[in-house]
Order: C-alpha cells, then structure tokens, then sequence
C-alpha cells in the first residue's frame, strides 16, 4: 500500500510544480466566532476542513523522497502517503494509512501539539513558508470516516483464549487494548471512574474534544471484543496479585499521572482555590454546568488560572464559557516558554483571556468566609538556562502586585497515581513515583508480567506518546507472551 | 451497576441498603469507604461501608438523608440498581486491642462509626459509646450500638432522651471517671473540633474520621483537602481517619461552607421538582 513509487504517485507529484505547492498560502481553520464561543460551553471551537479545502491543503505536500516530518511524529504515521489520498480525493483509503500507525487520529489530529512534532520538521518551513497543516488534514481524515458511517473495523485474529489485563481506559489503554484484540487475545479494560476514556473525557473540554469522538473509538473497541469494566480500581477493588491469580497472563498498567499539584503556599486552602483536575472533573466528566446536574461548581467572575499548559488554557477557557467577566492565564515564564499548543493560546487570546506572564502566586488572601478575594504576584524574570536548557524563572526583589479575583485553578502539573505502586510493593519506582519500565519494550524491570505506558511512566506527557507506548507495549507484551509458551 | 438487596428503615430519615458488591465486600476494611453515584445526573458521594459478607458478595450502607444525593439514594427501592458504586477506598482503621475506646459520634458521623465500634469491640475493647443528637427523634442506631458497646451514653442537645447535653458533655463524664486510652470521633466538623479540643486537655489521643467535600474519592482532584500537622493531606487517599489533635478543623469547616449557596439552590430545585 505504500510506495513513493508507485505510478499514481508519480503521475501526482508531475502534476503540480513544486513552486506552485510552496507558494500556495496554508488554509486557515474554519472556526467558530469568539464572541460566540465564548458564551456557549459544548460547540467545539475549529469546525474541521470541507473537502475542498482539505484536498487543496493536500496539494501543498511535495511529497518529498525523505519525508522529514515523519521524523517529527512520535509514531512515525506515514504522512505523505495519507496525504496523498487526500488530494486525490481517496479519504477513506487515507483513513486506512493513518489507522496503521494512529490508533485515535480523530483525536491526535485535534490534540497533538503539531507545531513542534510533524510540522516543525515540514519542508515549507526551510523556504520560510507555512507547514502543510498535517493536523487539520489528519482530523479531516478521520472525522469524514466516522460521518461517512464507513468506519472499517479492523480485522481481529480468532480467539487465542489468553487473558490480558489494561489498568486504566485513557489513550495508553486503548490503543494497547486495540492492538492486543486484534491478535486473538481477550482483552479487559479495568477503570476506576464511572466514564471510560481518561483524561480525554474528564480532562480535555468538550469546545475542544467532543465526547462523540471518543465514544466512537470506544464502541470500536466493544465491537472488536473489549470488555470494559467500569468503577474498577486496580490495587483497591482488585490488586495486581488477584489479577495474576484469576490467570490473566499480561497487565499493561496505563493509569495516568491523576495526582494534581499544589504550590504550597499561604491560603491556598481557601474557598474559591482548586486544582485544574477538580474544576475540570466537576465540568467535563460530572456536568456540573448544567442546571440538572447535581454536582455543584464554582462560577466565578474574576478567575485566574496559575500555569502554562493545556490543562490551564482549557480550565481558562472553560471558567470564560462559565461566565467569567475576567479570565486571566498567570504564568511564572513567558509566552515563549509555555507548553500549551500553539492553537489553544491563539483560541484563548482571540477569546479575551488575558495573560500576566512573568508572574508566580506567592499568597492568597480571603474573606471573613474564607473565600479567595486576592492573591498576591511575585513579579519573575527569566535568568539563564538551566541544565534542561530552559531559562528559569527568578523573583525580582520586592516587586509584588496584588489582584482581585474570586476563582483560582492551580493548573501546575500533575503527578502519578500512587494507588498501583503503594498496592504493589514489588513494582519499582522512580522518585517522581513513575513505574520504571524497559524504554523499547515498556516491559517492568521488576514485575515481568507488568508492561506500563503513558503518563505513569513519563509523568504528564502527552495523547500520541501515550498512544505510542500502547502501541509499543502491545508488540511486546505479545512477543514475550508467544516467546514463553 | 449494583443490586440492592435489601432495604431497611432504622428511622424516618435513616435507611439501611444491603447491596451487591462482590469484589468491594472481599477486600474492604473497616474504615473504608464507597463513592456512591445514582442517575446519569447524580453526584459521587462517599459513604462508608458499614458491613460486609464475603460469601454473599455484599455490602451494607447505612445512609442519612441529609441532602439531594442522599435523598435519591434514599428514594431507591429493593430490587433497583445503584448506578455507579466504586471502591474501597481510603485507609483501613487501624483496629487492635487499645484497652478503652470511647467513639464519640453525633449527627451524620453515628452511620459511619457503627462499623468502627464493632470492629473496636470485636479486638477485645472496652467501647463506651457515646450516641449525640439534637433532639430524641434524630437519635439513630442506638440499638445497634448498645449490641456492639459496653456502655453507650445518649445525648440530646433538647433532654427531650438520653442525657440533656453536648456529646462532650457526655464524652467529659467518661473522661473524669477513668482512663481512655483512644477516643475515635466522627460527626458535624465543629462537634470534632470541640472533641478533639477537650480530648487533648485530657491527653487522650484521638482519631477523628473527616467527612469533607469529595467528588472523585480517588486522589484524583484535591477538593477533599485538609490541612493536618501544617501539611496538605488529601482525605480520600491519606484518610479519611487523622489525629484528630493535628488537623485545623477551622479551616475544614471554612471549606465545608464552600458550596453551601450551590447545595441550597439544588435542595429548592429538587424540591419543587417533585
Ligand atoms: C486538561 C488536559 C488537557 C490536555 N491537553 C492535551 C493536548 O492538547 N494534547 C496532548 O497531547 N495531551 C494533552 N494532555 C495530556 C494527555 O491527556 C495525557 O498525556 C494522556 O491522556 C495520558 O494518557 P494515559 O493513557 O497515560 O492516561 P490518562 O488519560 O490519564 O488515563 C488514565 C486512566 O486510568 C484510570 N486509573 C488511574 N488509576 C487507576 C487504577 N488504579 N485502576 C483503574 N483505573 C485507573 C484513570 O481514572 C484514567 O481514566 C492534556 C491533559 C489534561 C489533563
Ligand atoms: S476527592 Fe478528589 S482527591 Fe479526594
């Protein structure tokens, strides 16, 4: 299915010069307006490439012998070859090609943080031209398959009667769960909350991910054989131990990095302070917005959001859909350094959000109710690079700003979820209390019955390395499997 | 999705649930708890787990009806099924042989210690239990606690039953009479606040298991904060049992008060809902 050479291929690339693909100016997303979007909680924000402009956007790939952005994708999908389809209008068999390598495309084409994967190494960039826009095309891809009711389940192997365990439903566990139940094996998916999906349902917002695009891949997977268990906490409803006795011969342990962080500093217990994970838990996974639902949630007027990443542009973003007047990013760097997608911080400031770069909370200060009403701002500035080579910030001497809010979501990071490891004492750890695992093999240098991936190995990362790690541990859990027997 | 097997008033606003829950009633502890979800709309609430019987796969809750998402599971009848019911979570009591434990409850804390005063007393204890409510018909379990304790004290704020007074007035009378080696407490976040205050004038050491804000259970979100020792603790994962002498109960009960506004607004629309 591959070739660079086959004749279509050729003919293909003849038909356009290359100067003409490079001068070609990059499709704009269609979007939502922002006065709108701003107000409405559930409509996703991009509203995906027509035909037209995909097939278009397609044109501009060269098709190049050595396809650099390939190098970019942490999964290596074969980029030219799906985008190919795409200019001859062959969605579906593009859809083919990405299903290969992508488990969730539908999902990596909306999340993946492609201006410093794939397009970062697209050839454009060397002519000082825009990138082919690989993401948007990829969520084409996947979304015309989905609405064209033509999804292709993938073949699966007959049974080979071998049980194999998935601790926890996110992009780790499901692309692993995929790929075992394509080769024969019965495959249970154990999750500790009531929604299957992880971080993508209880996490990221719906203006961003719809919830139906994730529900379509997990239907997938039922169709497929997958047996999911819902309410289903590994080390607590079950242990590690009780699942090798009850025979299951492998256990990909993908739990996440669930544990938020705190900064630890005076008042931050005060009503009003949350971590991103409970502001977006109350929203996402319980519906805490709407009128019928009974989980409360704070709708806060003047909100800040204390971090740079996804997880604070989408709390950010989510506090100004909830009725915030003031909504305010406050990040101890700059914008340079922030790790959030390029995309959600252009979303976010075309919605009014404000940003107070170069700013660390040091206090907060409440009411006689002990509600936050301010919190007090160190002013930062960057000093030189550190060992990792970013530029960590520094406190400027005595510059302090004090500032009204009535909402704060400590957005600064998560860490693993202890439960597996305090259950499971023979696992081994690192400090941060990530599992070590065989990087190749994602194998436990401890436990070898136990493969891990994802966010509890590499602590907050990302969907496609999670997804990766999946893939990887699938091929060698199955390996070692075969190899034993 | 779980059977309930049995239903039992213990008083009007006191209902007891046997339910399915094969796996849960293995591996629980006393002390331990479950996150409790009814209907596509409902909230997760923790509630501790009261009983358990491994051979018929059960597990018994005691549930007050205090609010909206206890009165929807109130509402359910024999034969229905609990939409979402996860655990065990949080860490087991730690049960041994203490020499006197007197568990001092009130309030929403009586259904959660009826497990603790059992276990206490089934580890060769002495338990005096002391039983606290507003008034005579708010006084729940006592039986139940008079089975399982050598000496339960009624309290009620109104002398309506029991003795008139505060549950540490009751406590107080133990206290000056012999020695306590542990006190356990749960109940209303100001009654341990002013227990565990009185406890340490007596050097008793005491347990106090928090019933905070929750909505994961897991570890996963930190509204269940609390702050003991001057340290952080998440009570869904660290707790829910802490020294009760070490946690800043004024701060916990300024974090109870948070969703009161939210909480009131939900009772109005439930309410003229039916
Ligand atoms: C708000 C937010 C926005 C983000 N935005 C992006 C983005 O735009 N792009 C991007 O690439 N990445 C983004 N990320 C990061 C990305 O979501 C994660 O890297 C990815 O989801 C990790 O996948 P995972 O499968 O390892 O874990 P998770 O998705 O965290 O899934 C783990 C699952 O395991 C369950 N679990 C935990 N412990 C147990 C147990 N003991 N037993 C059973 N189940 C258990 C959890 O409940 C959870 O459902 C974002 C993260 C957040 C929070
Ligand atoms: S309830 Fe969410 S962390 Fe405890």
């Amino acid at each position: 299915m591959t070739g660079r050479n086959e004749q279509w291929r050729i003919d293909l690339r003849a038909k356009i010069k290359a100067k003409e693909r490079t001068n070609t100016i990059r499709v704009k997303m269609p979007e939502l307006d922002p006065v709108y979007r701003g107000k409405v909680r559930d409509e996703e924000v991009n509203l995906g490439l027509t035909a037209e402009l995909a097939m278009q956007e397609a044109q501009r790939c060269l098709d190049c012998a050595k396809p650099t952005c390939m190098e970019g994708c942490p999964v290596s999908i074969s980029i030219p070859d799906f985008i190919k389809r795409i200019e001859v209008g062959e969605f579906l068999e593009a859809a083919k090609v990405l299903k290969r390598t992508s488990a969730l495309p539908a999902v990596c084409g909306r999340v993946c943080p492609q201006e410093r994967q794939c397009e970062a190494h697209c050839i454009h960039l060397k002519m000082k031209k825009e990138p082919v826009a690989i993401g948007h095309l990829e969520r084409f891809v996947a979304d015309y398959e989905r609405e064209s009711g033509q999804i292709s389940v993938p073949e699966v192997q007959p049974p080979n009667g071998i049980k194999i365990a998935v601790v926890g439903s996110g992009p780790a566990g499901l692309s692993f769960a995929g790929d075992m139940v394509k080769m024969g094996y019965e495959v249970h998916v154990f999750e500790a909350l009531h929604e299957i999906g992880g971080v993508l349902k209880y996490g990221i917002p719906e203006f961003r991910l719809p919830n139906d695009v994730v529900d379509v891949e997990i239907d997938n997977l039922r169709a497929m054989g997958v047996k999911f268990f819902k309410n289903t906490i590994i080390g607590k409803t079950i242990t590690i131990k009780e699942l090798e006795e009850a025979d299951f011969k492998g256990i990909f342990v993908a739990s996440g990095a669930g544990l938020p962080r705190f900064m630890n500093i005076k008042g931050e217990n005060l009503v009003g302070i949350m971590s991103s994970n409970e502001y977006l838990t109350r929203v996402n996974l319980m519906d805490a917005a709407s009128d019928d639902s009974d989980t409360p949630v704070y709708k806060g007027k003047k909100v800040a959001v204390i971090g740079g990443g996804n997880t604070a542009m989408d709390s950010i973003r989510t506090a100004l859909r909830l009725g915030a007047e003031k909504a305010m990013i406050v990040y101890r760097r700059t914008e340079k350094e922030m790790p959030a997608r390029a995309e959600e911080v252009k979303h976010a400031k075309e919605e009014g959000i404000e940003f107070l770069m170069l700013h660390n909370p040091i206090e907060y200060i409440g009411d006689e109710f002990g509600r936050v009403t301010h919190m007090v701002l160190q002013a930062m500035e960057l000093g030189e690079p550190d060992a990792s080579g970013r530029r960590s910030p520094i406190p400027i001497e005595g510059k302090t700003r004090t500032v009204e809010v009535d909402e704060v979501i400590v957005s600064i990071g998560v860490s693993p979820n202890p439960l597996i490891a305090q259950s499971t004492p023979q696992l081994e750890t690192t400090k941060w209390g990530t599992l070590v695992v065989n990087q190749e093999t994602m194998q436990s240098s401890s436990m070898p019955k136990v493969f891990a991936g994802g966010d509890i190995v590499r602590g907050g990362a990302t969907v496609i390395l999670a997804m990766g790690d999946g893939r990887r541990a699938a091929k060698s859990m199955d390996e070692w499997i075969r190899g034993k027997s | 999705m779980n059977k309930i097997l049995s239903k039992e008033y213990f008083s009007e606003k006191v209902v007891k649930f046997v339910v399915e829950a094969p796996q849960i009633a293995k591996a629980r502890r006393a002390g331990h708890f479950v996150m409790v979800r009814v209907g596509k709309k409902g909230e997760r609430i923790p509630l501790t787990i009261a009983d358990a019987d491994v051979e018929r796969g059960t597990i018994t809750l005691v549930v007050q009806r205090t609010g909206v998402s206890s009165s929807k599971l109130c509402a359910l009848e024999l034969g229905d099924y609990i939409t979402d019911l996860v655990g065990p979570l949080g860490q087991a009591t730690r049960v041994e042989n203490f020499g006197t434990v007197v568990c001092a409850c009130g309030g929403v804390g009586t259904a959660p210690m009826l497990p603790i005063v059992t276990a206490m007393k089934k580890a060769g204890n002495k338990v005096i239990t002391v039983l606290a409510a507003r008034t005579k018909d708010l006084v729940i379990l006592e039986e139940q606690m008079r089975e399982n304790s050598d000496e339960i004290i009624v309290m009620t704020d109104d002398g309506s039953y029991g003795t008139k007074g505060l549950v540490t007035d009751g406590l107080e009378t133990v206290l000056k009479r012999e020695k306590v080696d542990l006190c356990m407490t749960i109940g209303p976040a100001i009654m341990m606040k002013f227990v565990s205050l009185l406890t340490k004038k007596y050097n008793v050491p005491t347990i106090a298991s928090l019933n905070t804000i929750m909505v994961d259970g897991t570890g996963m979100c930190g509204a269940c904060r609390v702050t003991v020792g001057g340290k952080t603790k998440f009570v869904c994962v660290d707790g829910p049992e802490f020294d009760a002498h070490q946690v800043d109960f004024d701060e916990m009960l300024m974090r109870l008060g948070g969703y009161r506004e939210q909480e009131r607004e939900a009772m109005e629309r439930s309410s003229s809902k039916s």
